[in-house]
């Protein structure tokens, strides 16, 4: 079956279009919208974002891989970017790093057997310095990590206490 | 003397992004003020005796920099604001699009009053979710009030606004790799001239400017131009806030006039150093600033003094590191950034970058030859006004710092294969 966007969703790329004055410009709202009905961008969203867009696919492509929040292939159910630049190395990233991956068992940049989490390492400041060392799990911060915090993020999660 | 505070007045406050509480305590007064009492020419000349100055980063003055948008033109112009907000150690424009974003949008419609722009952008990072959906709540809100729209506060001027969502990447701050972004392109900066001015979104003139920024003017235009002059110090108007962060005991967001010694944002509002500890090195305006050593910690915090000292204020983003932290990992880890960012466009920055990093890669695994110290020097020097934007030059700056500085620290680790910092408090504790 061929990709579609869902109702509501081809209503909110309608007003994407109507905000710039070529089609070309609605390029990274309109990746935004398909990835968070379909997870990732497949090829075949490649191609239906090309279309959409009247541009050829390789601009879609080059797109894709120039930007860092698109997934290209499945995530987890939640993803976890924490961050390695300065502010939160100078407090100790290093170790939130070191434990994240004995808990989830897999290295940066893989998602875990079950399915339930895929995490990042990313060099990139993602600007809530006053929280270091801290993570953006899924949409939001968060911060002032420990051991303790990183048990309670994601046992909460696996015993159903957060969405 | 209690200290001023014009942006960040209502941070903390939960219902500071509401309209209707906002509107109570004088928002869009300004705006009002300007639509109804004020020619354009007299906005744009508040603005300029304010001495209001870029927050971005380049520090700008932002008067002169609307000046140079041509008068008659057929085409359209715009108003992109740059919230992408991504320099190493910077999360000051986050406050204010969280906390008070109707202050951002007031301010957006003095500048395109001024300006004459009625389609304005705002590029937001990817990351900043929570941020963006406050954000485009407030512009939900002012549309419906009609406060955006055809008639801006009733008045016969339109203006649309719209919150653009980056995708992550880091050139995409620097004002034309911004444009590429926001017309669907990889963030690719473009080669100046021609100027933003006068060839920029969609080949049309366009004003580029910063959150902070663009949310001062809404006071600027209620007390006056001089008034907030008189709050900064010379050429360097007003307040502006400060990302305190690092190895200090509060780290956090503060507004400051402009000339507040460093010393006193670290040791008085920051509460000094974490346990206690000797400072041993700022980072005074983000990751692309040179480094400043605790003896420097005087310095008065404006944009001349600090380029006086070799070094920017930039993008108010002020990292303290202790006598705990090692200068060449430090080092290390603000090159990865920079090689991991490049866009790859010109060759000093791609292999500069990318030579820095593995060059440090090598002597902090234990690797390192004491000719390093001079091919890093030497890339510095090369990856300085060599290239389309000034990325490089914000990894030669640290770069060439931090080597200068803390000499004898990067000559240590090449000489015993380990880190200054660390064998010396292992003797310590002995
Ligand atoms: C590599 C690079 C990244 C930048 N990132 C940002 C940024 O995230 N936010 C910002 O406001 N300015 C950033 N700037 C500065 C912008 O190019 C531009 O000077 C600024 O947005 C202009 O607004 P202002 O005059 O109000 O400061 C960056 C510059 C460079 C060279
Ligand atoms: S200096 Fe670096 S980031 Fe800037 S355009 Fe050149 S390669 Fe790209
Ligand atoms: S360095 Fe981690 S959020 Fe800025």
């Amino acid at each position: 079956m061929s990709f579609q966007f869902t109702e509501e969703n081809e209503k909110k790329f309608a007003d994407i279009l109507s905000r710039y004055p070529n089609k070309r410009a609605a390029m990274l709202p309109t990746l935004h919208l398909a990835q968070e009905q379909n997870g990732f961008i497949s090829e075949e969203i490649e191609a239906f974002v090309a279309q959409r867009l009247e541009v050829p696919i390789v601009d879609v492509r080059e797109v894709l891989s120039f930007y860092t929040l698109y997934f290209r292939k499945p995530m987890g159910r939640h993803h976890i970017r924490l961050c390695m630049s300065i502010a939160c190395w100078i407090r100790n990233c290093d170790e939130i790093k070191a434990y994240l991956e004995q808990k989830l068992g897999v290295p940066s940049g893989s998602v875990t057997e079950d399915g339930n989490y895929s995490w990042e390492a990313v060099p990139d400041c993602l600007g809530a310095c006053e929280l270091a060392p801290m993570l953006q799990f899924d949409k939001y911060f968060e911060g002032n990590l420990t051991r303790e915090k990183i048990d309670e993020l994601l046992d909460g999660i696996q015993n159903g206490h957060k969405s | 003397m209690p200290i001023k505070k014009i942006v960040s007045e209502f941070f903390g406050n939960e219902d500071a992004r509401r309209l209707d509480w906002r509107i109570q305590r004088g928002g869009y007064e300004a705006a009002r003020k300007a639509l109804r009492t004020m020619s354009p020419e007299q906005v744009i000349e508040e603005v300029t005796t304010s001495n209001l100055r870029g927050l971005g980063g380049a520090g700008f003055p932002t008067g002169r920099k609307w000046s140079f948008i041509p008068k008659d033109t057929d085409k359209p112009k715009y108003l992109t604001v740059n919230a992408d907000e991504a320099e190493p150690g910077t999360f000051k424009d986050r406050y204010i699009l969280e906390w008070d974003p109707h202050r951002l949008i007031e301010g957006v419609i003095i500048c395109c009053y001024a300006v004459g722009i009625h389609k304005a952008y705002v590029y937001i990072r990817g990351e900043y979710v929570r941020p963006y959906e406050r954000l485009q709540q407030a512009v939900d809100e002012a549309y419906e009030a009609g406060i955006l729209g055809p008639k801006v506060l009733g008045e016969d001027f339109s203006l649309d606004l719209y919150v653009h969502r980056g995708a992550g990447a880091y050139i995409c701050g620097e004002e034309t790799g911004l444009l590429e972004s926001l017309e669907g392109k990889k963030g690719w900066p473009r080669l100046k001239p021609p100027f933003p001015a006068v060839v920029g979104l969609f080949g049309c003139p366009t004003v580029i400017n910063n959150v902070e920024t663009l949310s001062h003017l809404p006071k600027i235009i209620e007390n006056g131009g001089q008034w907030f002059a008189d709050l900064g110090c010379e050429r360097n108007g007003g307040t502006r806030l400060f990302a305190l962060s690092g190895n200090v005991k509060k780290p956090g967001v503060y507004e400051l006039p402009l000339g507040t010694p460093l010393r006193e944002l670290i040791y008085e509002h920051g509460g000094g150093i974490q346990d206690d500890r000797a400072l041993k090195a700022i980072i005074p305006g983000g990751a692309s600033s040179a480094v400043l050593t605790a003896d420097e910690v005087d310095i008065s915090l404006d944009f001349d003094s600090l380029a006086k000292a070799g070094s920017m204020l930039g993008s108010g983003a002020v990292i303290a590191m202790h006598e705990g932290i090692c200068m060449v990992k430090a080092l290390h880890n603000i090159e990865h950034f920079f090689a991991h960012e490049s866009c790859g466009q010109c060759t000093p920055c791609r292999e500069g970058t990318g030579w820095v990093y593995k060059t440090l890669s090598r002597i902090v695994a234990g690797h390192g030859r004491m000719e390093d110290l001079h091919a890093l020097r030497i890339h510095s020097r090369n990856m300085t006004g060599t290239s389309i934007c000034a990325l490089c030059d914000g990894a030669a700056m640290p770069l060439g710092s931090f080597v200068r500085k803390f000499e004898h620290e990067f000559e240590y680790y090449i000489k015993y294969k380990r880190s200054y910092v660390e064998a010396r408090s292992e003797t310590v504790s002995i």
